[in-house]
């Protein structure tokens, strides 16, 4: 078995603080992590191979320094990792993003199947996944909370998390799943497979050029989305607590409901 | 002069604090009340290679090198000092006097399996009468034709209730002046004679399990002689040079714990109208003790570099030891105080803190002790 994994590094948002002034993120000692929904893709990646046997190549499109991301995925057990960096892929939008990822999913040769976190915490799009499966003409399954290969290989059952409910979906091989938290408990990377990882270092990396990727689909070229603005939306006022004997409370309350226009009583 | 971490440090510190805060953490207040160690954490701390460090690869270790070893013992410690100090135990004292003084033949028998957490290690060398004056061991081994028997009692064994493998200090040479005449011995948990003695009720470090282990009669072959006959006292001194690097390390995780939870606690709590971080003697305190905890990794990292480096180290490491434990107690001193009645109760994490550092000027080595041997490497 094939397995592809796709991981996006991104600022640990848990830590991640607003510059009052600017509105924006202070990404200055923010430390980078493993998207988390990418960790537990591939953590069943991890899966997938432990059972069926094959190997776990983890693709990562980023700027140079997504490197620790893919030091830190190979440190959990991933057997070769690919950084897809090129200037020439500056200013991709989702589809753009996963033009390359999908040329590079093909540029690994043989694949069954590709794993990745539903979406990423900075963009918070959930695009990816699906326009990669798109892309390389496979059946996506996504929202996973479980992924049951058959025991032949080739089909698959996978359920998925929905707001209201499950769902069931069978599918054959290859195919494109992407995965939420519940459906694993990542590993920690051992201390081997850091000591590993860090004494032999086989940085790989994937260019444009590398992937077959048509200029004309990558960068701002191939990036429909223009980005007219970004902001910080206003912080909320403070709420208010009303306090006191409810038949003077309710006064006070529909005098503040009627101030702020949000329901009208004669 | 470079003190930024390397790749490897920086994976090490985040893996062991990532395991720390979710597997370790949660249990840590009950550990500490039922004093039980915890078994059930021993699989998912092999799958890290928490047992086997610094261990190299080619006997199953990790390979890692010293500096991560603390940053390790460092993370541990910062969430369960008892958990910190039982692991440091097993990669150093108890795994060091075989690496480095075993043969071939026993580190390619001992060492996988202390690396994997299939054994866990414990160092026997204090006795009722051999605590500082680690030359007054009792403990005897008697050749037999090809077998040993040991007899005597040891006290304070760290891991001793957990422990598949001991480390054992005896007296082989009675003829000679007094710690000339001692070796060093493996004796697995299941030799007959090897028994648990009594279990220790202690003040701090509550789920390290610490026992007296009584030899009675026990027999072991000539394979379990570990070193050199007559060199017993130097492998344990040496053995005890990197282990301080470990309980150095120990005590900055206890302190930055202290430190972290003391800030926190100083942003919220309101007396006068105002946090009490806001107050200038609660300020100072708080600098002083992010002074020491900073003070006390730069020399915990220092010693530990050293040793990587393959040059002599007894100074440093007994310096770190010294400076960082006594650091460590007054951290959690003022961090006690600065919690107020609260901190003098089990609701909050500083209490524990307290009683955990308080050991750390006493094993491997008391304060007193640290200071005779930093005496006599500068020339007295
Ligand atoms: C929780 C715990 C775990 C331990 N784990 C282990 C273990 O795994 N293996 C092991 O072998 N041992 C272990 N020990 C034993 C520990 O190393 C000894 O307690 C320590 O060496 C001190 O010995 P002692 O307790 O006999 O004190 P003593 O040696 O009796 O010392 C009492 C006091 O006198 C001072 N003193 C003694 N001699 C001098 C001197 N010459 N000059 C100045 N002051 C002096 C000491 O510093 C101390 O303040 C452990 C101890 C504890 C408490
Ligand atoms: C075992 C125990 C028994 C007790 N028994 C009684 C009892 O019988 N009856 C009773 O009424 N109370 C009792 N207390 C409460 C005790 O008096 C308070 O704990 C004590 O007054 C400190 O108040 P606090 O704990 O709220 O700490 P806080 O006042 O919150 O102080 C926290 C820290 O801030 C410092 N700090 C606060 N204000 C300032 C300032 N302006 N300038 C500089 N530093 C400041 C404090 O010195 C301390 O280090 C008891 C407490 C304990 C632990």
């Amino acid at each position: 078995m094939n397995i592809v994994v796709l991981i996006k590094q991104v600022p640990d948002t848990t830590d991640v603080k607003i510059d009052p002034r600017t509105g924006t993120l202070i990404r200055e000692g923010v430390p980078s992590i493993i998207n988390p929904d990418d960790k537990h893709a591939l953590e069943e990646g991890l899966r997938i191979r432990e059972k069926f046997g094959g190997t776990v190549t983890v693709l990562s499109m980023g700027p140079p320094q997504a490197e620790d991301a893919l030091m830190e995925a190979r440190a959990m057990g991933a057997d070769t990792t690919v950084l897809v960096s090129d200037r020439a892929f500056a200013g991709s939008d989702t589809l753009a993003t996963s033009y390359a990822l999908a040329r590079s999913v093909l540029t690994t040769g043989e694949w069954d199947i590709v794993l990745g976190g539903r979406q990423a915490i900075d963009g918070d799009t959930a695009q990816i996944g699906p326009q990669t499966a798109e892309l390389l003409g496979v059946p996506q399954v996504t929202y996973c909370i479980e992924i049951e290969i058959a025991e032949d290989g080739r089909s698959v059952t996978a359920k998925r998390a929905l707001e209201d409910g499950y769902e069931v979906i069978e599918t054959k091989l290859p195919a494109l799943f992407t995965v939420i938290k519940d459906i694993n408990e990542p590993r920690y990377p051992s201390i081997r497979g850091i000591v590993n990882v860090c004494r032999d270092c086989d940085v790989q990396t994937w260019n444009a050029k590398d992937i077959g990727a048509s200029k004309k689909m990558i960068g701002l070229d191939g990036s429909p989305t223009q980005v007219a603005r970004t902001f910080a939306p206003e912080p909320k006022g403070e709420g208010l607590i009303l306090e006191g004997p409810p038949e003077q409370t309710t006064k006070e309350l529909v005098k503040h409901l009627r101030e702020k226009n949000v329901v009208r009583v004669r | 002069m470079d003190f930024a971490p390397s790749k490897e440090q920086e994976m090490v510190r985040n893996a062991v604090r990532a395991f720390a805060e979710d597997v370790i953490g949660p249990s840590v207040a009950e550990r500490d009340e039922t004093e039980v160690y915890p078994s059930e954490l021993v699989e998912q701390m092999a799958d890290l290679d928490l047992f086997g460090l610094t261990t190299p690869l080619e006997y199953g270790g990790a390979g890692s090198d010293t500096v991560s070893y603390a940053i390790a013992i460092e993370e541990l410690s910062r969430v369960d000092a008892s958990v910190g100090v039982s692991l440091a135990v097993h990669n150093s004292v108890a795994t060091y006097p075989i690496l480095y003084h075993g043969d071939e033949e026993q580190k390619h028998k001992w060492l996988p399996q202390l690396s994997s957490g299939e054994r866990i290690g414990a160092f026997c060398l204090s006795e009722a009468q051999a605590g500082s004056d680690a030359a007054g061991v009792e403990t005897t081994g008697v050749k037999d034709g090809d077998e040993w028997i040991i007899n005597g009692s040891k006290l304070w064994a760290t891991n001793g209730g957990c422990a598949g493998m001991y480390i054992v200090i005896a007296v082989t040479d009675k003829s000679l002046k007094k710690g000339k005449g001692l070796s060093a011995f493996i004796v697995e948990r299941e030799r007959e004679g090897v028994s648990l003695g009594m279990k220790e009720k202690k003040l701090g470090i509550r789920s390290s399990d610490t026992y007296e282990i009584v030899y009675d009669e026990v027999r072991v072959p000539e394979e379990n002689f570990l070193g050199a006959p007559g060199k017993g006292l130097a492998i344990s001194l040496g053995t005890l040079d990197g282990g301080r690097i470990g309980i150095g390390a120990q005590a900055v995780g206890i302190a930055q714990a202290a430190l972290e939870e003391s800030v926190a606690y100083a942003n919220e709590r309101e007396q006068f109208g105002r946090p009490i971080g806001t107050l200038q003697p609660i300020q100072w305190k708080l600098a002083d003790m992010a002074t020491d905890v900073a003070a006390s990794r730069l020399l915990v990292y220092q010693a530990a570099n050293l040793k990587d480096k393959g040059v002599p180290f007894t100074k440093e490491a007994a310096i770190a030891k010294l400076f960082s434990s006594e650091a460590a107690i007054r951290v959690v001193h003022n961090g006690l105080q600065i919690h107020g009645g609260f901190g003098y109760t089990k609701d909050y994490p500083i209490e524990r803190l307290y009683r955990d550092a308080r050991v750390t000027t006493i094993y491997e080595g008391t304060s007193e002790v640290q200071r005779l041997v930093i005496a006599r490497q500068i020339g007295l």
